[in-house]
């Protein structure tokens, strides 16, 4: 019995070590921690079918439009322009208060109405969804920092919302057409 | 300080290393729970455009994805080059996607379907055209919940 117990070494563990640090590497190498980023929108709902087509009383003014054709060119409230001056164009949109006759009577009003054509290629309409994202949150920002001392991202869910009803985003997106003929 | 040096010679034992695999397998179940492996085999090849405005997606498990873009380089020869919709393992075509949605509800909880989202993970060379026929699709669907896959980056 003596010699058996003798006879049964232990099994050396020094070598767990490396083979734990082998599955590690790999499960290292393998994880992929990228978080899913990307440009939140909400789709409006369908029409009802049986619901006539009413016409919407909106001010011209209040409503900035903005096409996008199927060579990627901006045509913004009848004029050509730069997808550079879009932010600004929008931001002096939405915050004109009132003090221009061509443009919004105030930001809670302010509508962009955003169309494009079939042919748009898809990387400048997210451009474009961007640049409006991106006047939204610059004025969003400006707002809470008089009010609350704060960036807009910091602030807690209430103050948001009262930012938000200050400066809702209204982008509304045309019934699909094809204008430029092309699929 | 001969005696000093004397004494830390004889007390210096070899450090144990007997913890040492457990301290790497306590490593290896966190990567091993945290790692998720990707569930779906990409047949079209998709470079989201970049933006700056970009949130982070909430709720991964509620967020149901549609890949568009062109067929990879094998799958060329029998699908050709024209951007294309994937949904979880097949290309699908855009009136599939009404039954996509529905079948992705159908797993969830039906306190949970409002918050369901649907991601477009679309290349940035493909045309707005495919991209609204599977917004109208959503639409019909009530899907109205979407986010436009991006990278994070300026022009």
């Amino acid at each position: 019995m003596a010699s058996k117990r003798r006879g049964l070494p232990e099994i050396n563990a020094g070598s767990m070590a490396d083979i734990a640090f082998l599955l590690l590497i790999f499960f290292l190498v393998t994880t992929t921690m990228d978080i899913d980023t990307g440009i939140a929108r909400k789709l409006p709902p369908m029409p009802e079918e049986d619901q006539p087509e009413e016409d919407s009383q909106i001010n011209a003014r209040n409503i900035y439009v903005v096409l996008i054709n199927s060579s990627n060119q901006l045509l913004v409230e009848g004029e050509m322009m730069d997808i550079s001056q879009l932010r600004d164009g929008a931001k002096s949109f939405i915050d004109n208060n009132g003090i221009r006759e061509d443009l919004s009577e105030n930001p809670e009003k302010a509508i962009i109405s955003l169309q494009n054509d079939r042919g748009t290629s898809y990387k400048m309409y997210i451009r474009v969804q961007n640049e409006l994202a991106a006047a939204y949150n610059e004025l969003r920002n400006k707002a809470a920092l008089s009010k609350f001392g704060e960036r807009y991202n910091d602030l807690n869910k209430v103050d948001q919302k009262e930012i938000r009803k200050i400066y809702p985003q209204k982008i509304s997106e045309a019934e699909p057409k094809n204008i430029g003929g092309n699929s | 300080m001969s005696k000093f040096r004397k004494n830390g010679s004889k007390s210096m034992p070899a450090i144990s290393t007997a913890s040492l695999p457990d301290i790497v397998f306590m490593l290896l179940f966190f990567f091993m729970v945290t790692t998720v492996m990707r569930e779906t085999t990409l047949f079209v090849s998709v470079v989201t455009p970049k933006a700056t405005e970009i949130k982070k997606m909430e709720k991964k498990s509620l967020v149901s994805y549609i890949y568009i873009g062109s067929p990879v380089k094998r799958m060329q020869a029998s699908y050709g080059t024209s951007a294309r919709i994937q949904l979880n393992d097949a290309f699908a075509d855009v009136g599939e996607i009404q039954e996509f949605i529905a079948t992705e509800r159908e797993a969830k909880d039906e306190k949970e379907i409002p918050y369901m989202t649907t991601s477009l993970k679309a290349d940035e060379t493909v045309k707005m055209g495919i991209i609204t026929d599977i917004k109208q699709e959503l639409r019909k669907a009530n899907a109205l919940k979407i986010n436009y896959s991006t990278r994070k980056g300026e022009y």
